[in-house]
């Protein structure tokens, strides 16, 4: 008998989702714009933290040689650095290697590249340090600075230090502050629309009002009479989780050709392509949630038996 | 089968039903009659449990209605069909639809369901519309459905507000004939009216209304306002 009941409030919420056309139409359109709302944020906040992460990835300490240093000596000095606990990753470029890659980028300038062939290698081989925080950097810097110098037991090898903390630093800041303000706004907009949502969803129910006391009258219980309300809510819950993620999609091309450029090569349809299925899932399940929510809510108001 | 037990009720501007007793008896065909606002309605509303009375009670046999619990008041309404002047049929339901609702309600299966609508359906004589919608019948048709669907249940006790308010004679009249046989084969009407020639043309009980009291009660009836 359960299952029958199942059965049957199932179709006669989807009957009646299909019968009640603009009714049904203005609650998928409510759902969709706040599951667009959510969609939105979710892929600007995550994008924003993943962009983040990866200005964060590129930036290194880059230590020049200077060109008497002697290979061994650097050797030595990058298995020192490899062992504090700081330290990610170093990677050793030799002079060799530093003029081919120079000659790689400016292979194009002639002049540039006859005076090389006249001077011969003006460049010291290369050490890139990553660090596993960004915060680590001051510590290492550190290192490298007493290692170097000469009254501190250290030798004379290092040509040029150079790293973008500062850059990190206030990126990191923006992006926080940014989140924290975003946050609000997404709060806000998500609390609106949510609002909308069960609002139109309750205008629905409230219309079918006379309905609900004529199925009251013939014996329906209180089931049978909110039931289907329910699952058209769930139903415009899902259609509108797909046509979200519809929408989401010229969005997000329209936001990488805006923003072309601006981190780098990362790529905000990139990311939506490859978190695709997470976003549908968390805009598929909000969307069911949502429907289910407001309309159970409306019933229990407009509703009772 | 019912009883009105001295049953009153008062709205802030105004009195509905004032002492009101009266027993109706299986198998009854009871006209009620009145001018408007004479408490007809209130009175079915008190079967239906659709109002509460200030004071007085009102049974359906043995159970006080209005001490019945909200889980099981849709147990007792399947045990009464009802049927409105103004027809009440679901609007985005076929007339299948509308009297399979009302045994779906119930918990009747499916297989009863589809030999009992297409059965209800040829006694009020609309077979050939059983898939049609309420705006694409008439009146007179509309309000057959809503008989279908008041006795597809086999209830009890059939109450019908002023079935014939928006017919024309002759459906009227068509309607009337289907509730006598209704009637004959068992089930207790109430019908409230102010259909002259409706209450004449029954010769049953006529329990008659003025400003909420009942001022006649007569076993073979007229209609006497």
């Amino acid at each position: 008998m359960l299952w029958t009941n199942i059965r049957r409030i199932l179709k006669i919420g989807l009957i009646n989702f299909w019968r009640n056309g603009l009714v049904s139409l203005a609650s998928v359109l409510a759902m969709t714009v706040t599951l667009f709302v959510i969609g939105s944020i979710y892929l600007g906040t995550n994008f924003l933290d993943s962009a983040l992460n990866e200005v964060k990835s590129k930036v290194d300490i880059s230590i020049s040689f200077k060109t008497d240093a002697s290979e061994t000596e650097i050797k030595v000095f990058q298995k020192d650095l490899s062992l504090l606990p700081e330290v990610k990753e170093t990677v050793y470029s030799s002079r060799d290697e530093e003029l081919a890659a120079f000659r790689e980028r400016h292979k194009d300038n002639q002049i540039l590249m006859q005076s090389l062939d006249e001077v011969g290698n003006p460049f010291g081989a290369r050490l890139n340090i990553q660090a596993i925080d960004t915060q680590h950097y001051d510590k290492i810097a550190k290192f490298i600075a007493s290692r170097n110098s000469p009254t501190g037991g250290g030798s004379n090898l290092i040509d040029q230090i150079s790293y973008k903390k500062d850059i990190v630093d206030k990126m990191t800041r923006l992006v926080d502050t940014s989140q924290r303000l975003g946050l609000v706004i997404s709060l806000v907009l998500i609390l609106l629309s949510i609002f909308v949502v069960f609002n139109t969803i309750s205008l629905a129910i409230y219309t079918s009002r006379e309905e609900i006391s004529v199925m009251r009258l013939v014996g329906a219980g209180n089931t049978y009479v909110k039931g289907p309300f329910v699952v058209e809510g769930v139903i415009a819950g899902v259609i509108a989780s797909f046509l979200a993620m519809v929408l989401l999609y010229p969005s997000v091309i329209w936001v990488r050709n805006a923003t072309a450029g601006v981190y780098g090569g990362l790529n905000l349809l990139t990311f939506y392509a490859d978190n695709f299925g997470k976003i549908f899932l968390i805009l598929f399940a909000t969307g069911i949630v949502l429907g289910l929510l407001a309309s159970y809510w409306a019933t229990r108001e407009y509703a009772q038996v | 089968m019912i009883y009105f037990d001295k049953v009153s009720k008062i709205y802030p501007n105004s009195i509905a039903l004032q002492d009101v007793t009266f027993t109706v008896e299986p198998g009854e065909f009871v006209s009620i009659v009145g001018h408007s606002g004479a408490g007809k309605s209130t009175l079915l509303k008190m079967i239906l449990a659709e109002d509460m009375p200030t004071s007085g009670q009102v049974f359906f046999d043995s159970v006080d209605i209005h001490r019945v619990s909200k889980s099981q008041l849709p147990k007792l309404r399947r045990r009464i069909g009802s049927v409105f002047q103004d027809f009440r049929l679901l609007p985005n339901k076929t007339a299948f639809e509308n009297i399979a609702f009302t045994m779906e309600a119930a918990g009747r299966s499916d297989e009863e369901i589809t030999s009992d609508v297409p059965h209800a359906l040829e006694i009020v004589g609309l077979r050939d519309k059983i898939n049609s919608f309420p705006y694409e019948l008439s009146g007179g048709e509309r309000q057959r459905i809503a008989i279908a669907r008041a006795i597809i249940n086999q209830p009890d006790l059939l109450i019908a507000d002023e079935p014939t308010g928006n017919l024309d004679p002759i459906n009227a009249a068509e309607i009337i004939e289907i509730f006598k046989k209704i009637n004959e084969i068992g089930t207790t009407i109430i019908l409230t009216t102010h259909n002259k020639q409706v209450v004449n043309s029954l010769s049953r009980r006529v329990i008659t209304l003025e400003k909420g009291q009942v001022i006649r009660d007569d076993k073979e009836g007229r209609y006497a306002l």
